[in-house]
């Protein structure tokens, strides 16, 4: 009854403030806060509002290229970190894959910043695209590493009995196996892309913003309808998508 | 008896060793075509160490491995005419149990119909027609050996390498299963290399057989002759249960169904009472306490049984020449 | 060893080139002084004068604005209050975790993966989205305040305060503690339980016996998932708390895009990152104990 209670509890907290978001997202009056029936209109609205087209266009452009490269770098890194054993710098190398995912964003972002600074390379589409590239590599890492690591060797070696050379093994067998971790992995990385304010606002420049560099310059004004519409559809969009991930990497139930 | 055949796999004082410990310690061993060989001991001995070099996955730190003559050192494991069938199987989970099959055969560039022919084939083999649609997870445990079976054997590997091949299956499938191996091998002719921990799977199913002890082997050749003329103690005491009985400086190492039992005294028995029985049967086995020895004696459940129970007091005999003169 | 450095390479270059290199100009810059220029801070590597231009500008370095931040209160209080803050967060953080992730573990197969996708999911959608959905809730006008008007119960003042801040914090990193605590819940064992019971437990003290002790691993990765990021979090302490809600996060934003005072950014940066790194390094070293 406790468990119950406090499941239930755990997830209103967690669905509620969400559920408001959406619901006042259909609210025909321009005060988020006040009901005044149901109304498309800021849906409508945003569809005219070309600031923020065009910053979804830039955040899916930044979001796609950044996790697809993450998500390569990030195989590599898993693959090197589980099968390779001991090399030179090992230890360095870990701390660079683990120290990104704990800590604050905010030393992240200025360090990069202060990389683009010392190579004078001009900040903008490109420099937010590495940036992302780079944090998100760290996690496509993690999600890989824990996969790779219960991955059964003896798969490959009989591969390599079999006739594959090692990449071939690899390509073959163990890239099929892992394969629900990197689309995991990518689309966490693409998700953290699509996601990320604080790394974007240090190393974005002008004609690059960001869905949430423009979504925060407006939350900062105050709440505004058309915001709760924006974010109603993104919602909707890693909803659907995080489910359908979900169902199609479910453990299987095994036959006879 | 001698072979004027080259052996098949010849290894020459191979050594490894993993960090501190030593796996293999200076094995010599031939291995000659067509034969079904078992390599038999206790895990850490060294048995795996030494498939696994002849596969290609570790290198030998000194000594030589040749097949067919030639050394085979620099060959990776995907050019070496040696297939294998893991311990766990290894079966590919997102391929079909015909894509498993043809796996070897893709590597080898075989044309699409004489693949799907051979897989065919094999699939006949270990009786699993019709199967070749279904996935690893489909399949019973027995069938899945069956399959990495197939697999192995599919590119005509010049050796078949299996890693406790019948570990993970229950005893009356095993007994079965080491049946069938037999009867495959004869009928391919092919050089089947086994590696086991249990000397009974060891004894029905190989040709020859070496034991192994802490990455050295302790004998070589037939059952029988390890059975009836062990070279140790060690090897006596490993290949089934034995009685070792000082004679002089060595021991004399007498099987438990070479020794009789009596409820009167006899000349030179040992005197001793009944500790233990255990009724399996074909067979009662009785543990005698004697004099600074257990012995234990094994008696075929035939004609009239011998009324006994613990603590009676029995004599203990064997004939002179029986068992083996061993040194400790 | 050369085919783990072909596949190992180019991450690892990668991250030498994009984090290595980025942490230590952070260092460099924090010995640094503004001046009224573009980058507005000195003094700057030229290597086009040899070595002269190298030692011209290590005499140019020094821990002048690591002195100014000593001196100066709003510094230090700002350090104070983010561990405040997120300290305890963290404390209440385990308080509703815990009993939820218990929770859940005790459901069945199939219920236990549709909970888990329900705190998951939550954890992929936008951390500023729902940020922005607490301001319509706390605002003075906002849908607490009319629910509770509804009820006949005084406004609350809770928008721009610290308790919104807390409240941020908890509701964003919630996911970020059930998790762990979750993942170590569900793998135990029932027959431990059953076999403390057996042995005299009641379900209590089985509970605090057995099933506590062994969940230790998933709260200790819990509370330092959730204490590290939020001691250096912007984003809540910007949208949710006051003018006088003081966060180092948000003062590195401050000195930076603000106050363009780039080695002071850098120098709290550094101090951020040397408290941190106690505890980075004790959540690396279990994660390792994890993976192995």
């Amino acid at each position: 009854m406790f468990n119950r209670a406090s499941v239930a509890l755990g997830l209103a907290f967690l669905y509620g403030p969400i559920v408001l978001l959406v619901i006042y997202s259909f609210n025909a009056s321009r005060l988020v806060t006040v009901w005044a029936g149901f109304s498309t209109r800021w849906y409508g609205a945003l569809a005219q509002d070309q600031q923020m087209l065009d910053a979804i266009w830039v955040t899916l452009r930044v979001g796609l290229i950044s996790a697809s490269l993450a998500t390569v770098l990030g195989t590599l890194a898993a693959v090197g970190l589980v099968r390779s054993g001991r090399f030179p710098g090992r230890t360095l190398f870990g701390g660079m894959i683990y120290a990104p995912l704990v800590l604050p964003e905010v030393i992240l972002g200025l360090s990069l910043l202060l990389l683009y600074v010392a190579l004078d390379l001009p900040r903008g589409f490109w420099t937010l695209t590495l940036s992302h590239a780079t944090v998100t590599l760290c996690y496509a890492t993690v999600v890989i590493q824990a996969r790779l690591a219960s991955f059964d060797i003896s798969l490959e070696e009989a591969a390599r009995d079999l006739g594959c050379t090692p990449l071939g093994a690899f390509l073959a067998v163990t890239l099929p196996g892992i394969a629900p971790a990197v689309a995991a992995a990518w689309m966490l990385a693409f998700t953290l892309s699509l996601d990320d304010l604080v790394i974007a606002s240090f190393t974005s420049g002008p004609g690059a913003t960001t869905l949430p560099m423009r979504l925060y310059s407006q939350v900062r004004l105050g709440v505004n309808p058309e915001i709760n519409a924006v974010s109603t559809l993104l919602i909707a969009l890693v909803a659907v998508g995080v489910t359908a991930a979900w169902l199609i990497q479910r453990p299987r139930r095994t036959g006879p | 008896m001698t072979d004027p055949a080259p052996p098949l796999v010849r290894f020459e004082g191979v050594c490894k060793r993993f960090g501190e410990t030593v796996a293999v310690d200076g094995v010599s061993l031939d291995i000659a075509k067509g034969e079904f060989f078992a390599l038999l001991g206790p895990s850490g001995c060294g048995k795996t160490s030494l498939m696994r070099m002849l596969a290609g996955f570790e290198a030998p730190d000194t000594g030589r491995i040749l097949l067919d003559g030639i050394d085979i050192a620099g060959l990776p494991p995907h050019l070496r005419p040696v297939h294998m069938m893991f311990q766990s199987y290894a079966l590919f989970p997102h391929l079909n149990v015909a894509r498993n099959i043809a796996f070897g055969l893709r590597r080898q560039r075989m044309p699409q119909a004489a693949i799907a022919s051979r897989v065919e084939e094999m699939l006949a083999l270990v009786r699993l027609e019709g199967l070749g649609g279904r996935r690893p997870d489909q399949l019973s445990g027995g069938q899945k050996q069956r399959v990495a079976l197939a697999r192995a054997i599919a590119p005509k590997p010049s050796i078949l390498l299996l890693d406790e091949p019948m570990a993970a299956l229950d005893r009356k499938l095993r007994e079965e299963t080491q049946l069938e191996l037999m009867a495959l091998q004869r009928r391919l002719g092919m050089t089947f290399m086994i590696v086991t921990h249990d000397q009974d799977e060891a004894m029905v199913v190989a040709d020859r057989m070496a034991v192994m002890r802490a990455g050295r082997i302790e004998q070589v050749g037939a059952p029988r002759e390890i059975y009836d003329h062990p070279a140790n103690a060690y090897v006596a005491g490993f290949i089934g249960e034995t009685n070792l009985l000082s004679e002089g400086d060595r021991w004399r190492a007498v099987r438990p169904e070479a020794m009789t039992l009596s409820t009167r005294p006899q000349e030179g028995a040992r005197a001793g009472t009944i500790a233990e029985i255990a009724y399996f049967g074909d067979r009662t086995r009785y543990v005698v306490a004697a004099q600074n020895a257990r012995l234990v004696v094994s008696r075929a459940n035939v004609g009239a049984p011998l009324a006994l129970s613990v603590g009676d007091a029995v004599w203990v005999s064997h004939a002179a020449d029986a068992g083996a003169l061993v040194s400790p | 060893m050369r085919r783990t450095w072909a596949v190992i390479l180019a991450p690892y270059l990668w991250l030498v080139l994009f984090f290595a290199v980025p942490m230590a100009l952070i260092a460099k810059l924090s010995l640094s002084h503004t001046v009224l220029a573009m980058p507005p801070y000195a003094p700057r590597l030229d290597l086009s004068h040899g070595l002269d231009g190298i030692s011209a500008f290590l005499g140019g370095l020094s821990g002048a604005t690591y002195a100014r931040l000593t001196q100066d209160r709003l510094y230090i209080s700002a350090y104070l209050s983010s561990l405040g803050f997120a300290g305890v967060a963290t404390a209440i953080l385990l308080l509703i975790g815990y009993p939820i992730a218990y929770g859940m573990s005790r459901f069945g197969a199939g219920a236990r993966q549709a909970l888990l996708l329900g705190v998951i999911l939550p954890f992929w959608t936008s951390f500023l989205i729902r940020i922005y959905a607490w301001i319509a809730i706390l605002k003075p006008a906002g849908l607490l305040n009319q629910g509770l008007a509804l009820l006949h119960l005084p406004p609350l003042q809770l928008l721009n305060t610290d308790a919104a801040v807390i409240i941020g914090l908890v509701y964003a990193y919630l996911p970020f503690m059930i998790l762990p605590l979750y993942a170590v819940l569900e793998k135990q064992d029932e027959s431990l339980i059953e076999a403390a019971q057996d042995l005299g437990c009641t379900p209590l003290t089985a509970f605090w016996r057995v099933t506590f002790p062994l969940s230790l691993p998933g709260l200790a990765a819990g509370a330092l998932l959730c204490f590290i990021p939020m001691v250096g979090e912007f984003v809540i302490p910007d949208l949710l708390g006051g003018s006088k809600t003081l966060m180092l996060g948000r003062t590195i934003w401050t000195e930076f895009f603000a106050d363009r005072d780039w080695p002071a950014a850098s120098a709290v940066a550094l101090a951020l990152l040397a408290t941190l790194i106690v505890p980075i390094a004790l959540f690396q070293r279990q994660q390792a104990k994890v993976l192995s």
